[in-house]
């Protein structure tokens, strides 16, 4: 009973009763929908909102995922959306007084190979002259920063340099979107988990509003979807199909060592990242399950890759426990980019999904634009580039490379 | 979750033993428009629930063959290669 008790406090309640319309209904309330409602409120006095979301707050990839944050990707358009998005979360613990725990260690993107050290290469000097702090390192420098790495050179996969972008690293995933959460509701803006959206109403080509599993019926002038891996479930609502397929992407973290290194570092040949959290642990991923899937349960097999790939890296680690493993379901893009603004075919429904396997530290900015195009009408060119409509025109923003394995 | 997959050729075998092709979609005809095809290749149904799909037997038979399964739990309903979707052969995943 005092469990239960302790458990009603830590949990965001429900506070308010579902008005029958809003200004603006948001269906998710992970890092996306809760930024959308917090600079809808903040920047523009939009507070008219509601946030919807099925389970928990955090319940979702928000609460999943392995909290890397960075600007290094590869294309022009993904870089400016990126960098963005790290400005915003470097001055975000000072805006919300909630401290995030933003640790910027230094992010390290290994090359085994001729191709891949080329691919860093190139990633370097893009990143250089867009403003985004990256260069490339050798294997002396590697083993100077990262001890614990196995840089000789008879391995499987030998390490013969990497991308090291000293801006990025981690921050705390809950913290973020409980600041967000404090910040939207302080505001005005109303969070309703446990209330799932199951259709939503559209006549004369435009959203209406939305229908929950509680039977209620809730207007909107407009209905955002930033519902990660089941934003497929919502677009089908309202009769749209979009290149989105849902895969299960899996993480684990070890019992607690103490500190001995202090960089992400990923692989993409061995499909494995690793970095130690501040209490000790080391958090390892991978990339997405090979084939489709909203399951909520992890894999051994999954499992056994992480380790024993992180192994291949960091020998010392082979003695290590895991702790937990867990897995979240991603909406993956053919081109590793989002979709994200309208829709041509239903107004005054908005896109902010595709976020797949990389979209935690995309948070900020695209809450913030998203807003403005609620709150303005115009798409801002921060964003434009996402646009759904990509698919038809063959203009993809390929980040395959650069968001891949590393999240 | 991981699961098993009756290959119609060589029977259960683990999920990992296969290359996923992607849920089933008509292919459309010849002279379609651009919009068309260009949804063919990007838009995806997406289900959240029982879907037909392409799997191949890469460390098999090497053969291509659809399955029936449940996205949401990655229960397999049933196997069969596409000249006989429906008939008796479908292999039927065991309990
Ligand atoms: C294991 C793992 C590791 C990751 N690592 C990283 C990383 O290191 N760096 C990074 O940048 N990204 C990472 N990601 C990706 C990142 O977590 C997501 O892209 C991001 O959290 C998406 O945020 P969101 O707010 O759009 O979605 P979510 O936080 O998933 O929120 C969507 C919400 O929609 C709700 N919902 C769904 N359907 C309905 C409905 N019908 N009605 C009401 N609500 C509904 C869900 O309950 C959910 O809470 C990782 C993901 C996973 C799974
Ligand atoms: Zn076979």
């Amino acid at each position: 009973m005092v469990l239960g008790l302790f458990r009603k406090e830590k949990m965001w309640g429900p506070h308010h009763k579902l008005k029958s319309h809003y200004d603006v209904v948001i269906i998710g309330a992970g890092v996306h929908g809760l930024s959308t409602a917090y600079y809808l409120a903040k920047n523009y006095g939009i507070t008219d909102i509601a946030l919807l979301d099925k389970t928990y707050l955090g319940g979702g990839n928000s609460g999943r995922n392995t909290a890397i944050v960075r600007a290094n990707y590869s294309t022009p358009e993904g870089i400016r959306l990126y960098s963005e998005s790290l400005d915003l979360y470097e001055g975000l613990s000072k805006e919300l007084n909630f401290n995030m725990l933003l640790t910027q260690m230094g992010h390290m993107s290994l090359a085994h190979t001729d191709s891949a050290v080329n691919g860093v290469w190139k990633r370097a000097e893009i990143n250089k002259a867009l403003g985004v702090n990256s260069r490339v390192i050798w294997p002396d420098e590697i083993k100077r920063m990262v001890p614990a790495l196995d840089t000789s050179q008879h391995t499987r996969y030998p390490i013969k340099a990497a991308l090291f972008h000293p801006p990025g690293g981690a921050i705390r995933h809950d913290a973020v979107v409980w600041g967000y959460a404090k910040g939207a509701e302080a505001l005005g803006a109303e969070i309703h988990p446990r209330t799932t959206v199951t259709g939503i109403d559209v006549s004369d080509g435009a959203v209406k509003g939305v229908r929950t599993s509680d039977g209620s019926f809730v207007g909107a002038d407009v209905v955002v979807n930033s519902t990660s891996g089941f934003c497929s479930t919502i677009t089908k609502m309202v009769g749209v199909d979009i290149p989105v397929v849902t895969h299960q992407l899996q993480a684990c973290v070890t019992e607690p060592v103490k500190p001995f290194m202090s960089k992400v570092v990923v692989s993409a040949n061995l499909h494995v990242y690793v970095y130690q959290t501040d209490r000790g642990e080391l958090v390892m991923g991978s990339e997405i399950d090979p084939y489709s899937s909203y399951s909520p349960l992890s894999t051994f097999q999954t499992l056994e890759a992480i380790a024993g790939h992180a192994v291949e890296l960091f020998p010392g680690l082979k003695n290590l426990r895991i702790l937990r493993q867990w897995s979240g379901v991603c909406d993956m893009t053919p081109d590793y980019s989002p979709i994200m603004g309208r829709v041509e075919e239903v107004k005054n429904f908005i896109l902010d999904v595709g976020w797949g396997t990389y979209g935690f530290k995309s948070g900020p900015a695209s809450g913030h634009n998203i807003a403005e195009l609620i709150a303005t009408g115009k798409t801002p060119d921060t964003i434009k580039p996402f646009a759904l409509a990509r698919f038809d025109a063959n203009a993809q923003v390929s980040e395959r490379g650069a968001a891949a394995v590393s999240h | 979750m991981g699961f098993l997959l009756a290959c119609p050729n060589c029977g259960q075998r683990d999920v990992y033993e296969f290359r996923f092709g992607g849920e089933v979609h008509a292919r459309p005809q010849f002279g379609a428009s651009k919009k068309d095809w260009m949804d063919y290749v990007y838009r995806r149904s997406n289900t959240a629930g029982v879907e037909n799909e392409w799997w191949y037997h890469r460390m098999g038979c090497r053969r291509w063959f659809q399955a029936t399964r449940d996205t949401t739990n990655n229960s397999v309903l049933r196997t069969f290669w596409t000249d006989q979707e429906g008939s008796d052969n479908a292999v039927r995943a065991r309990k």
